[in-house]
């Protein structure tokens, strides 16, 4: 049995002791410390540089028979060529039919700028992951940053000017428009997400990812509602998920900004796309779920990678829905739903969730208790949203009041 | 003296942002100096996290890369259809620019001598929770609690500016 | 400090290759057969007329620059809500009071109709 329980005890925390007996082995070929640690990073970097590649790919096969069994179809499955039970390699299919597709070059396109495009839209989606917190410990993610949520942020948005940049050297005047769209809408919602943001920090008292999955003794789903709900959304729109799918917009803009990309190249803003579903989801799950914490995570580290997982999957789950279901919006609707709504709602939310929590503080000289604290906050959550309610209606109010005397006037003048 | 990694990268980094520089006023094509000055930014960015700044690294890339940098494609492609043809490249107050840019050398050169050209300044250990220290002074009273508020009052004048133009339109 | 970059560093690496192997692959791999009648820009089936890079609506510039400002006023916050839990009342109440500045002013662009989408 002896060995069963060293089995066991090197498959609870399987992740962390395959990187200390790489360290050993090379340690063992006679490589200084530092060296082998390096390179025990470096394969670290690839895992988790591939991690979203290889979600991805059974992403899409996954959103194509969901999105199929919504709206009543089959999907991908293998009745024309075989592709694996219920289809399942079909996105390798998709994939190499895509690298072995030709390039269509239009004509008049700016070369550099044009090919250099594709690249830089997945190079950020995968720079994203460098501070995602997989499991308990320092050794589970990449690295915790100080700066942590704000690394992602950073990355995020210096990735805007891509956009434009694959819209412009195309020549092309639907991609020019749906860039411009694009960068319209994506530059709005992330006002909204970093407010949001902010609220997190704010009440977690720090900026590393770990810290924020530590500060979630109750999590900040239940806690605070309100910002999980507006970092939701607007992370709904950055991913360019369906209510507001208008960078590709099928039947205005014919794909928006990357309507003269052919093959592979096309392939890399698709990959992109999912790419960034994924990364927005374990960053939700980060933020709001408490990450990586769940029950028997002490006694099994690996199983915190597992939570992770499976919150992760939810969260997906629930884009996916979403994304299958709701019609789109138009640009004028998109655009008002964020600066009139959106944004001022969060900023309130920061205030009243910014002055509620130091108010608890300072009501508790010896420390709120945990569920207390959540109980006020999620409490102050749902008076501001009665609050923005009764608002909007009152304006709503006015607004008909108004419209019905611009009509009883305009009737007078018809009478006289 | 060993050459370490971040010499250079340091090397890299300054390459980057010079070659970048130098091609952001000397190429024809408008949307290309864009371009360019994105590799500027990012090239700043590396060389803040190469001097311990992880914060003005994040926020170069935050708002050079994210804000600034859309706002003058955006001010670029607003500017009518003329990205196509070369520019010249100089208008007519390209003496009040040589000026300036005279006067701005002239001091730098001023403030390089102070410290004088042989010394190396010495590399200090970059302080614990410089994050911390920075947002307790930006509040405090004592510290920069009216700057910060002012800072507040600007951006606010940016959007009414920002307003007054859509008005004027 | 700087090791925490370490991998930031090494994922640089693995980012870039990834970005750039598949391409890199399909360049390897695909069919050259260029004609003129597929290099034209896709308009829908319709000849293109005129120049692609039109002059675009101002509407698009403030929505930037109003991002801009709010960026800006992000990374001002950040220092602020990061030690917050242990900031006096008054030093809370001078960042919510830089919100509520921002908020006037987006609530004045508001009623001045400049996000009206038009």
């Amino acid at each position: 049995m002896d060995w069963l329980t060293r089995l066991l005890a090197f498959l609870s925390n399987a992740i962390v002791n395959i990187g200390a007996w790489l360290q050993s082995v090379l340690m063992g070929w006679g490589l200084p410390e530092p060296t082998a640690l390096l390179v025990v990073r470096a394969v670290g970097a690839l895992v988790v540089g591939f991690f979203p590649l290889i979600v991805v790919i059974f992403l899409i096969w996954a959103y194509r028979k969901i999105a199929a069994r919504i709206q009543g179809r089959l999907g991908p499955n293998s009745s024309g060529t075989w592709a694996g039970p219920w289809g399942i390699l079909q996105t390798f299919a998709d994939a190499i039919k895509m690298i072995v597709k030709e390039d269509i070059r239009p004509q008049g396109i700016d070369l550099i700028p044009y090919n250099l495009a594709p690249m830089l839209v997945v190079f950020a989606s995968v720079m994203l992951w460098a501070v995602i917190p997989f499991g308990p410990g320092g050794s589970l993610i990449g690295t915790d940053l100080n700066i942590g949520i704000f690394y992602i942020l950073a990355f995020s948005s210096a990735a805007l000017f891509v956009f434009l940049m694959a819209g412009w050297s195309s020549n092309n005047k639907y991609a020019t428009v749906g860039a411009f769209r694009a960068v319209a809408q994506l530059v709005g919602y992330e006002i909204p997400q970093l407010l949001a943001v902010l609220t997190v920090v704010a009440v977690a008292g720090t900026m590393k990812m770990q810290g924020i999955v530590g500060a979630q003794n109750v999590i900040f789903l239940v806690a605070m509602p309100l910002t999980a709900f507006i970092f939701y959304v607007a992370s709904l729109a950055e991913i360019n998920a369906r209510p507001f799918e208008l960078l590709e917009a099928e039947s205005e803009l014919v794909c928006g900004y990357f309507i003269e990309y052919s093959g592979m190249k096309f392939g890399m803003f698709y990959l992109a796309e999912f790419m960034n579903s994924v990364a927005v989801a374990a960053i939700f799950t980060t933020l709001f779920l408490g990450g990586w914490r769940g029950p028997w995570v002490d006694q099994a580290p690996i199983l915190g990678t597992l939570w992770f997982f499976i919150k992760m999957g939810l969260v997906i789950l629930a884009w996916m829905f979403i994304q299958i279901t709701l019609p789109r919006l138009r640009i004028d609707q998109m655009l008002n739903f964020n600066w009139k709504f959106l944004t001022p709602l969060a900023i309130v939310n920061l205030c009243v969730t910014v002055l509620v929590n130091k108010g608890i503080t300072e009501a508790f000289p010896g420390g709120a208790p945990v569920w207390t604290r959540a109980g006020i906050l999620l409490l102050s959550n749902v008076l501001t949203v009665l609050a923005v309610w009764g608002v909007s209606a009152l304006g709503r109010r006015r607004e008909e009041r108004r419209a019905w005397r611009a009509v009883q006037t305009a009737e007078l003048e018809v009478t006289v | 003296m060993t050459i370490t990694l971040s010499h250079v990268l340091f090397v890299l980094f300054g390459l980057m942002v010079l070659g970048g520089a130098i091609a952001v006023v000397t190429v024809r094509n408008l949307f290309h100096a864009a371009l360019w000055l994105m590799l500027v930014f990012f090239g700043m960015a590396g060389l803040y996290v190469l001097l311990e700044a992880p914060f003005f690294a994040a926020a170069q890339l935050f708002i050079y890369m994210g804000a600034i940098g859309i706002l003058i494609i955006f001010a670029i492609m607003l500017t009518r259809a003329f990205m196509r043809q070369p520019m010249p490249r100089a208008n007519e107050q390209w003496w009040l620019a040589a000026l300036l840019a005279a006067v701005l050398l002239g001091v730098l050169i001023f403030l390089i001598l102070q410290v004088g050209l042989g010394e190396v300044v010495r590399a200090q250990p970059v302080p614990e929770h410089t994050l911390q220290v920075l947002g307790v002074t930006l509040v405090d009273p004592e510290g920069y609690a009216l700057a910060f508020e002012v800072a507040s009052v600007l951006l606010v004048m940016a959007l009414i500016g920002a307003v007054t133009i859509v008005r004027e339109r | 400090m700087l090791e925490q970059f370490t991998f930031v560093g090494l994922l640089f690496l693995v980012a870039t290759l990834l970005g750039t192997l598949p391409p890199a692959l399909a360049w390897l791999l695909r069919p050259k057969k260029p004609h003129p009648r597929k290099s034209e820009p896709y308009e829908c089936g319709i000849y293109p007329h005129g120049e692609a890079w039109v002059q675009y609506k101002a509407q698009y510039y403030i929505f930037a620059l109003a991002f801009m400002v709010f960026d800006v006023e992000a990374v001002f916050l950040f220092p602020w809500a990061l030690i917050y839990n242990w900031l006096p009342l008054y030093a809370v109440i001078e960042g919510v009071l830089f919100l509520l500045l921002l908020l006037g002013a987006l609530l004045y662009a508001w009623k001045k109709g400049a996000l009206e989408w038009a």
